[in-house]
Parts: C-alpha cells; structure tokens; sequence
C-alpha cells in the first residue's frame, strides 16, 4: 500500500479576477522508505499541492481530489482536529526559510519540546532526554547548551537542523521538505541534504523533496515528478530521468543548467517550448537531449 | 582591448563592533589583504560562503565603502574616497546591480522614473530626453515600452532583475558589480538572465566583477575567478587553472560539495545505496 497516495488533485484559489487554477489534475503516490521529488519553477504549484495535504491553506483555498489517502486514512473526510493529530507527528514538514519558520520568540530547545509534549505526551524530563537526544542526531554541537539558544543566535544551518528535529521529532512515516536548502550555502546544503537522506534510510521514511535545483535533484532522489504551471510533466525514476527526458519541458529545464551550457549561449525554456515541438511531449524517445 | 579597468592592491577593511559596558570593543578584519585586477570586457568571479567578505569587497569595489588600506584603480586612476571624496565621474563608471530584485527596487517609484533617476541625477539631460533613453534600455533589456509606467509589484523575479540592470547600464557605465544577480531566481529564469548579461558585456564591452557561490555559474560565465575564504583570497585564477586544478582545500570542499547533474554520479550513488 502506498503511504500517500493522492488521485487526480485540483487546488484553486478565489481571486478577484475569479478563481485561479494553481494545480490541475496531478497524480502522486509514495512508497514507504522512498525518496520522491518533485521539481518546477516557482508557480508550479509544487508547494501548494503538498501544503494542501498538510491542510495549511489558506481559506480562499478549495482542494479537490478523487483520492488522497495517506497510510489508509482518508485526509479528505478528516476534521480538523483530527488532522492535527496526524500533521506534524505522521507527516511533518520542513519549509524554505529556516530563520523566518521558527518562531523567534522561544527557544530552540522550547520549539522541539512542544511538539514532544503534544503529540506524545512526554513529562518534561523525558522531552528534555529526547530533545538532547534529537539535537545530537541532527548534527548540532554542544546540544545542551544549544537547547537555550534563540533562532537569531544560530546561522541558518543551525536552524535548518533544528527544524529538522523538530520535523523528525515524533518519527514521522512522511517528511516533506520544502526546497530545504535553497537559502543556503552549498558547503551547507550538503551537509543538510546528506543528514536527510541519512536520516531517511536510518528510520526508513518516505521523503518528499521538492526543489527548482536539478543538482539536488541527482544526488537524493529515487523517483522525480515534474511540474509545470500545475501540471504534471513527466514522471520516472531519477536515472531514465535525466538519461532519457521524455517531455520537452524536462529537457529544456536540464540543458536550462549552466554546466550543460554549449557554446556562448543556454538555451532557455521559452526557446524549448514555443518553438514548433518535434512531437507531443512523451511519445518520442528524447534525441540530442542534454546528456 | 587588454586595458585594465580595475585593479585592487592589497585591500583591507577592517569594521570596528563598538564594546558595551562590559564587553572590549573589537576588530572584525572582512577583507584581509585581497589583490587582482580585470581587463576589459573581462568577467572576474568571486566565490565564496557567506561571511566571508565577498560582498564588502563589492562595496569597496563599487565605492560605497572605502577600504581601510591598500590602493583601489579604476580606468588606471587611484580612486580613494575616504580622502577625495567621490565625483559624479567616477559615480557613472562603476554601478552594482544587488541580490535581490524584490529589495533593490522603490514599490512607490514607476519603472520609467527608476531608470531616469541616475541621468536626473547625475546629468543635465532634460526629461524628454531622459524618456527616450529609458525606453531603449528598456528595449535592450528585454523589456518593452509599455512597461515604462508600471510598478515594480506588476513584474515577476527575472523582469525586476532586468529592470536593475537597466538602471544599472544607464548611464554608460564601465564596470558593473553584480552582486549575486541570479541566486534569488528560477532555472529558467537564471538562463535568460545570463544571456542577456552575456549579450550586454559583448555590445558594450562591460568589465563584471560577478559575485556568486554557485560555482556550476561562475564556470559559465567567468575569465578569473577568485574564492574568498574568511576574507581571503585562497585561490585566484583563470577559470579553466581553478577548475581543473583547485589547489586550496576550501576550494576542494567547495567542488565536492556543488551537487552533480549527470548520469554518472547519479548511477555512482544509486550503486551506494544499494550496496549500503
């Protein structure tokens, strides 16, 4: 059985200039212990669609969708208060901007403990234990004295390992992270991206990592989705992906990176996509593709 | 054509945190020391993370800040602000362009008004002509004339950037700082913004000084490269010798841990995890 397993969602937005359409129709499932990503420009509606499944939108938001289960249960049908004890325990996220998602009032060691006493129902010794516990398996030196620091006290790694643990705090069966590293450094972001990846295989975890980065892309994922204005591109496995791209849009995002760049100029998307298409996207083995 | 427009000898900045009661004030050396220069119609990348004074080398470069020591040359003269001062000369050949299109751009200025404020500024040039030559820039850029009265709010990421650059190539200038120009954009986006930087240094023979921490963009888009490691210049060198051969360990970190786009390392890593 899949561990999420979402059928043809639609997520629209009320607007004034009538409803805006920011995911049509897309098909998504997850193995357990599978590593899923999902990749497209801002606009793509990557994060909304997985936002709709935490149910964080907001209310001018209407999701609609054939099926979206996740480990059996029907996320449709679910009230709100039940929905909370599922978010945040089973399926927790980590979003973009580590400084901006923590809450700069409390500390770090608060923030872990509060999901801690929440969700499992820990005394304060046993969330102190777990907390310590938790920053010693995300990475950050010195945990104690760490638990007292303040978000403005840490660099943005530092915070993006402490939503980490916050993340992994209950031992979530799904892990959605959210362009975890694009505001960071690239000595930086690969010690993020190899503690999740680690992280994942350790506690056998579904992760889904949505990305506009095709580098991050390569080096975690087992499976790619690509989305584009709402819609889903194409589909396969991370190794036919970028050997064999079967719609022109992955095409045009892989030869799009500057180290595939021939010649003086990169090609762009809108040189791909508006010029007259071989084929409809999909039906043709990918020729001349970046390699 | 192998003119040198800017050189930097030996450039310190030193900034000074003030001490409270019972805290000592101290020295925070930014930039320790860092030469180069770049020839005409040359691109210089710096790489470097953040904190390392890549973008305070950018302001002493620009002339906003003054270096604490060493000797700054731009078109072969000294230039040093501290003492002179800074003409409006010297204010049109050298312009930035900054990080973040959102941030840099006035919301309550139109388009056309952000591109005629340098020459409103800086030159006597009365306004009829100021708006012809915005409409050409903005036409150079990528831009059309009917975006001249709109607001910076009605325009997406790459357009604003445009939009910067624009302001910053309005009054001729020879040597543009770029301050991490594409790190706030999509992938797509970056690549037009690439090429139009690309076309811009071949039709007006701009100098760039490019500053970046993705290197997979220095390597497309620069002659020299320089990587700043706690103020530092660790490795300075034409592209291919830095590429090929990375001497400093920093930059060996640094090459490691730009993630790989090809199938290669892909297939290497699936082979680790299954063995794992």
């Amino acid at each position: 059985m899949p561990l999420l397993e979402i059928k043809n969602l639609t997520v629209s937005f009320d607007t004034a200039a009538g409803p805006f359409m920011a995911v049509q129709g897309i098909d998504l499932s997850i193995e357990p212990r599978e590593v899923l990503a999902i990749v497209g420009e801002s606009g793509s509606g990557k994060s909304v669609a997985m936002l709709a499944v935490m149910g964080l939108l907001p209310n001018t938001a209407t999701v609609k969708a054939d099926r979206m289960a996740f480990d059996g249960i029907d996320l449709l049908e679910l009230g709100p208060s039940e929905r909370r004890k599922i978010v945040g325990k089973d399926i927790s996220m980590i979003f973009q901007e580590p400084i901006a998602s923590l809450n700069p009032c409390f500390t770090a060691g608060f923030q872990i403990e509060e999901v801690l006493r929440f969700h499992m129902g820990m005394d304060r010794a046993q969330r102190r234990a777990r907390a310590v516990e938790l920053m010693k398996l995300v990475g950050i030196a010195d945990p104690e004295e760490r638990l007292n620091s303040f978000p403005h006290q840490m660099s943005g790694g530092q915070c993006q390992r402490v939503m980490i643990a916050i993340a992994i705090a209950c031992n979530p069966k799904l892990l959605i992270a959210d362009e975890p590293t694009t505001a960071l450094d690239v000595t930086i972001q690969k010690q993020i991206l190899d503690l999740l990846v680690g992280l994942q295989a350790k506690y056998g975890m579904g992760l889904i990592m949505i990305t506009h980065n095709m580098g991050v892309v390569a080096e975690t994922a087992d499976r790619v989705i690509v989305q584009y204005k709402g819609r889903k591109m194409e589909e396969a496995d991370v190794l036919s992906l970028f050997e064999q791209p079967k719609s022109n849009y992955t095409r045009a995002l892989l030869s799009a990176l500057p180290e595939n760049a021939v010649g003086d100029r990169l090609p762009t998307i809108s040189d791909m996509l508006f010029e007259p298409a071989p084929s409809v996207a999909g039906t043709e083995p990918a020729t001349g593709a970046a390699s | 054509m192998s003119a040198t427009v800017l050189e930097g000898k030996n450039i310190v900045r030193d900034y000074h945190v003030g001490g409270g009661l019972f805290r000592p004030s101290r020295t925070v050396h930014a930039v320790k020391g860092v030469s180069f220069s770049v020839d005409k119609g040359k691109t210089l990348a710096i790489v470097g993370e953040s904190g390392c004074g890549k973008s305070t080398l950018a302001r002493i470069i620009t002339l906003i800040d003054p270096a604490t020591s060493g000797e700054l040359f731009i078109d072969g003269n000294k230039v040093d602000i501290a003492k002179d001062g800074l003409t409006k000369e010297m204010r049109r050949k050298v312009q930035i362009v900054f990080q973040n299109p959102y941030g840099s751009l006035n919301p309550r200025q139109k388009i056309g008004d952000v591109l005629g404020e340098p020459l409103l500024i800086n030159t006597d040039k009365p306004a009829d002509e100021r708006r012809d030559l915005a409409m050409k820039m903005l036409k150079k850029v990528g831009l059309g004339p009917e975006h001249y009265n709109r607001y910076p709010h009605m325009f997406s990421g790459g357009q604003r950037q445009r939009i910067a650059i624009a302001r910053a190539l309005m009054l001729n200038p020879s040597l543009l700082v770029l301050d991490e120009p594409v790190s706030a954009l999509d992938l797509s986006v970056q690549a037009q913004v690439l090429n139009l930087l690309a076309d811009l240094q071949d039709e007006f023979e701009l100098t760039y000084v490019f500053i970046s921490h993705d290197l997979s963009v220095v390597r497309y888009i620069a002659d020299d490269v320089m990587v700043m490691y706690f103020g530092e210049a660790v490795e300075y060198g034409s592209r291919d010798t830095v590429f090929a051969d990375p001497k400093h360990n920093y930059t060996k970190t640094l090459f490691a841990a730009t993630p790989r786009a090809d199938v290669a390392s892909i297939k290497a890593r699936l082979a680790k995890k299954k063995a794992a």
